[in-house]
């Protein structure tokens, strides 16, 4: 009972009162505490100057290895989630989600085989993101597409339109999930290329980065739009494509040797 | 004349009981730190006012989930994991309970507020060992 | 047409009232489903990752379609001032009302977070066609309850022809806004495709007649009331105008695909090794949808048989059904072309393989609970207000 008379006299007596014990807790505490959590952290935002991708050489990635994957599963949480009890093994397959998955090619004509992982392509002008009727799917000012779950009501539109099979729903409660990347039941969720760890003032992506441990340097991430970036060089002196660029999507994710 | 006498007789029992659950209600609601909590041992809420994080705080996480999902900027001091780092108990071998569990920070208010929280669907619930 | 009188859904109350239990009972056991599958997950029904719309939305997109169709016979007594058809433009407003109750319901209690319909219903992508759609499914009701109002409030008279406009071109908009769901999605051969608009609007047309007809034989026989031959007639006519309409449009959708070379993996597809699809398509919507019901429409044998007109409508909503089952699931079964002169020799994503697809049990109800929504408040609305005419006996005509 006291509490619901109290508070709104706390709240105009805690200018006088409380100063002493508001200059301590509320200004140099968490003072101290945001310097030490968020260092490195972007307060600012994504930068609009920029336009994140990557580039593949199909030629340097391994039949058989599956580092990305696995790292990508990871550093999502991905891996956390388990088989829900009684569902069978192939359903699971066709439900589980899938940030990146390795394909493997071969052309009809000349046999050549092919193997290059695929995830979100950050398109320029993505499908998913013009078809989502609550704008939940949309594009950060640094070109990274990707889903907001706290609007995303469920309704797989954006699975119908894109063009990469990118995008997984989730089909069941999700138990556990790391900090930095929450998930949960009844949302649509992909590759948001390492987003946060973007902002927090990384310079990789997981799957990059387990690619050049494993010694392959098959995924190269990069700022498209600096001309001085690994990644422009790298496209300015080798012919790229888009897959399916027949669509004009412009995607924001690079393939050589395909 | 019996039936409206042993109505009435209802009627003061039902209130009588209610004030009794009330006031047990509000007895729990007051102890607003979970017991074994980070939290526990501090004087107020590091991040801001305890008053004003009582009373704000949907709008302090809002505000900042747009502003970190949406624009990206990592900057805000209002983080929910950092709620979930101060406020969470251990169980007797050492787990961190999860923070919505029955009884726990969040739950314990919002359950008798009868306000659903949304965010444990998606956001871990425990903090994440180091 | 002065002499017309309508009266409310009356029968004796054991028959109304059983009736309306009966399919009271229905809609609580897909309400159960409903409810099981958001409270598991949607890994309790046959969806999965590639095939991401299942049967709920099969369901849903039909009775949409059909809601659209369902208000022709309104439109035809009002815009196209059809006399004969005139008396029956309350009853078929108010089916078009109830199938797109039915079919939103279905819609929205398969979204993976339905308790976030208010998120849907206030933040808005304009570009985003299913926006569009939540406008004009909501202005459909408007209009057409207005549409209603101003058929039975004779103070109200003036208000009939300029919504009885605004109606037939609002449900034009609908299904052109349903058709485009698909026709817009460049991703998937099967949709890509600007006729998918049209087609739609043919389809409802169609499929909105037939639910029209067997609802009018259900009401009329319910109450115990009379419909005359000459009517009959006249709708089953027009029934096999429109099921030849849906087959001429699915023939220059199908002959265009085949022009195109890039689009023959899919036509083979559907029209010969695609399995359950080709036998749907066949079998399902050519052979059951169209040539039987157009035999049993046509045919001098059953010139006037009520059950020949029952089952024709029967079987052009079955055939409806197996033609969206096609294009909705099959066109999500058919690999996306990834990457084209190569095959795909490995993937987890299914890529360049026909995905699986098996439709479960809760989905089915889900579904059908849907057409029972439409029914239940078709027969709740027609008992409160004068929707029905008392007789459709054929000598009130001249």
């Amino acid at each position: 009972m006291s509490n619901q008379t109290e508070q709104p006299d706390l709240e105009r007596r805690g200018f006088i009162g409380k100063t002493v014990l508001a200059a301590g807790a509320a200004v140099v505490a968490p003072g101290v505490l945001v310097s030490v959590a968020g260092a490195g952290a972007k307060t600012d935002g994504a930068d609009p100057g920029k336009r994140y991708g990557l580039l593949i050489d199909t030629n340097k990635c391994a039949e058989g290895c599956t580092a990305c994957v696995t790292a990508c599963n990871e550093e999502h949480g991905i891996d956390l989630m388990q088989k829900p009890e009684g569902l069978d093994e192939a359903q699971w397959q066709q439900q589980k989600p899938q940030w990146i998955r390795k394909v493997k090619l071969q052309d009809n004509l000349t046999g050549r085989v092919t193997n290059l992982p695929l995830m979100c392509q950050h398109c320029e002008f993505p499908p998913c993101v013009d078809v989502c009727p609550t704008g939940a799917s949309f594009k950060r000012a640094d070109g990274i597409v990707m889903v907001d779950r706290h609007t995303c009501i469920g309704c797989r539109y954006c699975m119908m339109a894109c063009p990469y099979k990118a995008r997984s729903f989730i089909h069941q409660e999700v138990e556990h999930q790391t900090v930095s990347a929450p998930r949960g039941k009844g949302c649509v969720e992909s590759c948001n290329l390492c987003a946060y760890r973007l902002d927090y003032g990384a310079d990789n992506t997981a799957c990059a980065e387990a690619c050049a441990a494993q010694g392959h340097n098959a995924i190269l991430f990069g700022d498209l739009n600096d001309p001085n970036s690994e990644l422009a060089q790298a496209l300015s002196s080798a012919a790229s494509r888009q897959i399916r660029g027949d669509l004009e999507l412009n995607t924001g994710v690079r393939y050589t040797n395909v | 004349m019996l039936g409206s006498i042993g109505l009435k007789r209802l009627i003061g029992l039902a209130v009588a009981g209610l004030m009794a659950a009330l006031a047990a209600t509000a007895h729990a609601g007051s102890e607003w730190v979970t017991e074994g909590s980070r939290a526990e041992g501090l004087d107020s809420c590091v991040i801001d006012d305890t008053e004003k994080m009582r009373r704000n705080h949907m709008d302090y996480l809002v505000h900042q989930r747009d502003d970190v999902v949406r624009r990206g900027g990592r900057g805000s001091q209002y983080k929910l994991a950092e709620c979930v780092n101060c406020h969470t108990a251990e169980d007797a071998a050492g787990h961190a309970i999860p923070i919505d569990d029955e009884g726990q920070f969040c739950a314990s208010c919002h359950n008798y507020m009868a306000v659903n929280v949304n965010c444990f669907q998606c956001h871990r619930k425990v903090p994440e060992e180091e | 047409m002065s002499t017309m009188t309508y009266r409310e859904l009356w029968c004796s109350s054991p028959r109304y009232w059983a009736g309306l239990a009966l399919l009271g009972a229905l809609v609580l056991i897909g309400l159960g489903a409903a409810y099981y599958m958001e409270h598991q997950g949607h890994y309790v029904t046959g969806m999965n990752n590639h095939i991401v719309w299942g049967l709920p939305h099969v369901f849903a997109i039909f009775l949409i379609v059909a809601a659209s169709g369902a208000l022709n016979v309104a439109s035809i007594g009002s815009v196209f001032g059809g006399p004969m058809y005139k008396p029956l433009g309350r009853f078929s407003a108010l089916l078009a009302i109830g199938l797109l109750a039915g079919g939103l319901y279905v819609l929205v209690l398969d979204l993976g977070r339905p308790d976030r319909l208010v998120v849907a219903m206030t933040t808005y992508n304009f570009k985003s066609i299913f926006t569009w759609n939540i406008f004009l499914y909501n202005g459909f009701f408007l209009i057409v309850a207005l549409y209603i109002w101003s058929m039975i409030d004779r103070t109200a008279k003036w208000a009939y022809t300029p919504l009885g406009f605004t109606a037939f071109f609002w449900r034009l908009a609908l299904t052109t806004g349903t058709g485009s769901i698909f026709g817009f999605l460049v991703a998937r051969e099967a949709y890509d495709a600007a006729i998918l608009a049209p087609m739609f609007i043919i389809m409802s047309f169609s499929y909105g007649l037939a639910f029209f007809i067997l609802a009018l034989l259900a009401a009329f026989w319910w109450a115990g009331r009379a419909i005359g031959d000459l009517r009959l007639t006249k709708l089953k006519n027009l029934l096999g105008v429109f099921i030849g309409a849906v087959l001429f449009f699915a023939l220059v959708y199908h002959l265009t695909n085949l022009y195109i070379t890039q689009h023959h993996g899919l036509e083979s597809f559907v029209l010969l090794d695609g399995g359950i699809y080709t036998v749907m398509f066949w079998l399902g919507q050519v052979v059951i949808g169209s040539i039987v019901p157009l035999f049993l429409i046509y045919s001098p044998g059953f010139k006037t048989s009520r059950w020949a007109i029952a089952a024709a409508s029967v079987l052009v909503l079955a055939g409806g059904f197996f033609q969206l089952y096609v294009l909705v699931i099959g066109g999500q079964a058919f690999p996306m072309p990834l990457f084209p002169g190569q095959e795909v020799l490995a993937s987890t994503m299914l890529d360049g393989q026909i995905a699986p697809y098996t439709p479960s049990v809760p989905e089915f109800l889900l579904g059908m609970s849907g057409i029972v929504v439409a029914m239940t408040l078709v027969a709740v609305v027609s008992r409160m207000l004068q929707v029905l005419p008392d007789s459709l006996e054929d000598e009130q005509e001249r």
